[in-house]
């Protein structure tokens, strides 16, 4: 059986937009962090999606979403650092606590 | 695999040299050596300027077309590297007090790290290659922000930068998967520029992949905006810069920015070129003017000198887009000029910001008060600085704001004459907000807040190269011409797709 591509697009797209949803209005640090990972998710199927549908003779949407999927690691060990250093000084992880810097 | 294609990435081979040299003699010499590190790494990395500059780039594509170090990519690191260079000189004394001194190498480590992504970006044409050295440019600089683990500002600083950089990121990769959709399965910029072709031609699905180009487009500047703080964009800026270390904050404001808008250049001229009237022009104007303006309506009410600078180096920002406005190879030369024009006029005022703040601790405008009857030759280099930002004729900041609005008006269209004289008009407003500061130093009746010092000699000698850099870029053709000719010669396969040919 055969589905149509938009049967992957729309959760992709969806996805997406759960993602900038949830980075704007949540106020933890580790919630944006899984939005923010949700777009990158999104983003990597859109690529492999494309791929497959669309360019099923070659393998560079593949190939590009391994190297993002490595690279979305990075960031997320980079940032989980960061917010782990800013929660010694604030004592929790909520975004409005770091209002120090304003305007 | 022939190895002997890594003989076209000189610079990234040097700077990586460099990286690894300085990540041994950290790691493996002992206390004692700790001291040599600031030394050694600014001999090092002076003698790599030296060596990229003279030694000749490579026109080849290597890596199957994904890697090209070509006149003008060279000429961009060059410019980079003296920026680079300015701020290493700037930040020894900083390096060495206790904020800095407890893990200096890293320091140094990861400026590497993150100009060698910068280099990535520059001479990439292909997407991947192209995020890889995005990355690694971002991720270690959010590190280097977050350095003074002690201080409040800067953690919070870093936290707001890492979390709109991976937002950005994640943008720009969706927007790049809808590219990848209409580009005929491959990420190359040659084959993306050759599909938007076909479609803006209006060959076979002309009408049913235009909506996807003007999405993919959005998506792609709003990605890359983040990165150089265009407006609607710009909202980390402020706090980043004020929050970082200064050393950080004016290697941030001037190299990072180069890179980005440098890359932004060929992006938007190579791969979406044919698109230009269609999609992406009205996008970009309106861009920038909302970055010039509002970037100099936020500068005037900032009484912090790094908050001050950061909304100065918005509105400098919306300048250098106009460049991109141009898209040919003038506005690329006009660019490249207004970068390195740009780079000495910054770092000459970051520079005084720096040493003030290493000595006394103070940043606000307030500070400066009456500081020409205590520090009379800071004052003075903050003033060339200041009118050189603004762009008051003899110093080099006119000329590059001259060349850049030529190169914008030279296509003739009406729309860009009203652009340009928006930009004009917010010359003034930033003229206001520069002069701010010279008032404080020299009429302000006030008594002095700064004590009378004298600055290390490392802050000393980058002042002077800055100080050279704004008297002297301006009346000395060569440096134009050094951009002018790193653009015309050969660049081929940048100048193909060029609007208007250089004559």
């Amino acid at each position: 059986m055969d589905l149509s591509i938009l049967w992957y697009l729309i959760p992709s797209v969806l996805m997406f937009a759960c993602g900038v949803y949830g980075f704007i209005t949540r106020k933890n640090m580790i919630a944006m962090l899984i939005s923010i990972e949700l777009i990158l998710n999104s983003s990597d199927l859109n690529f492999v999606i494309f791929n497959r549908y669309l360019f099923p003779g070659s393998m560079e949407g593949m190939v590009f979403t391994l190297f993002a999927v490595a690279i979305a690691a990075a960031e997320t060990a980079v940032a989980i650092a960061i917010i782990i250093n800013i929660f010694r000084k604030i004592g929790n992880t909520d975004i409005s606590e770091a209002k120090k810097m304003k305007y | 695999m022939d190895y002997s294609q890594f003989g076209a990435m000189v610079p990234e081979l040097i700077i990586l040299g460099i990286f690894l040299v300085i990540f041994l003699f950290d790691t493996f010499g002992g206390d004692s050596c700790k001291k040599l590190l600031s030394p050694l790494t600014v001999v090092l990395f002076t003698l790599a300027t030296v060596a990229i500059w003279v030694v000749p780039s490579c026109n080849e594509m290597v890596f199957g077309g994904m890697y090209v170090n070509s006149t003008a990519c060279n000429a961009i690191k060059c410019i980079l590297n003296v920026g680079v260079l300015v701020v290493l000189l700037q930040s020894m004394k900083w390096a060495d007090s206790d904020e800095g001194f407890i893990r200096k190498g890293e320091f140094y480590e990861l400026l590497m790290v993150t100009l060698f992504g910068m280099y990535l970006m520059i001479s990439s044409r292909h997407f991947l290659l192209f995020i890889i050295g995005l990355e690694s440019a971002s991720l270690p600089m959010a590190a280097l922000i977050a350095y003074n683990k002690k201080r409040h500002e800067s953690a919070e600083a870093a936290v707001k930068y890492i979390l709109t950089a991976v937002f950005s990121s994640g943008i720009l990769l969706m927007g790049l998967s809808f590219v990848y959709a209409f580009s005929g399965g491959s990420l190359y910029f040659s084959d993306i520029a050759a599909s938007v072709n076909t479609y803006v031609a209006g060959t076979e699905g002309a009408t049913q992949f235009n909506g996807l180009l003007v999405v993919a487009l959005a998506f792609v500047i709003a990605g890359l905006g983040f990165k150089l703080s265009l407006v609607p964009f710009h909202l980390w800026t402020a706090d980043v810069y004020q929050g970082a270390p200064t050393a950080i904050t004016s290697y941030l404001s001037v190299v990072s920015k180069g890179a980005a808008a440098f890359a932004f250049f060929v992006i938007f001229v190579q791969c979406f070129g044919a698109a230009y009237p269609e999609a992406w022009e009205w996008m970009m104007y309106g861009l920038i003017i909302l970055t010039i303006t509002v970037g100099n309506l936020f500068a005037i009410r900032q009484k912090n000198m790094k908050r001050f600078m950061a909304f100065s180096s918005i509105s400098q920002a919306g300048y250098l887009m106009l460049g991109v406005m141009a898209a040919d190879s003038l506005g690329l030369a006009s660019m490249l000029f207004y970068i390195f024009v740009y780079v000495v006029s910054n770092l000459g005022a970051f520079g005084v910001i720096s040493s003030i703040e290493n000595k006394t601790g103070k940043v606000g405008m307030d500070d400066y008060n009456g500081l020409q009857k205590t520090n009379p030759w800071l004052a003075f280099i903050m003033t060339l600085a200041m009118f050189s930002l603004a762009g008051i004729p003899p110093f080099a900041g006119f000329f590059s704001k001259f060349l850049i609005f030529t190169s914008v008006t030279g296509t003739g269209s009406v729309a860009l004459y009203i652009l340009v004289l928006v930009a004009l008009i917010n010359t003034i407003v930033s003229l206001y907000y520069y002069l701010l500061v010279v008032k404080a130093m020299w009429i302000s009746p006030e008594e002095p807040v700064i004590e009378r010092y004298q600055s290390a000699l490392s802050e000393r000698a980058a002042l002077w190269l800055c100080t050279a850099g704004i008297v002297f870029f301006g009346l000395v053709p060569y440096i134009y011409q050094y951009c002018v000719n790193a653009v015309g010669d050969a660049d081929g396969f940048l100048a193909q797709f060029m609007r208007l040919p250089l004559n």
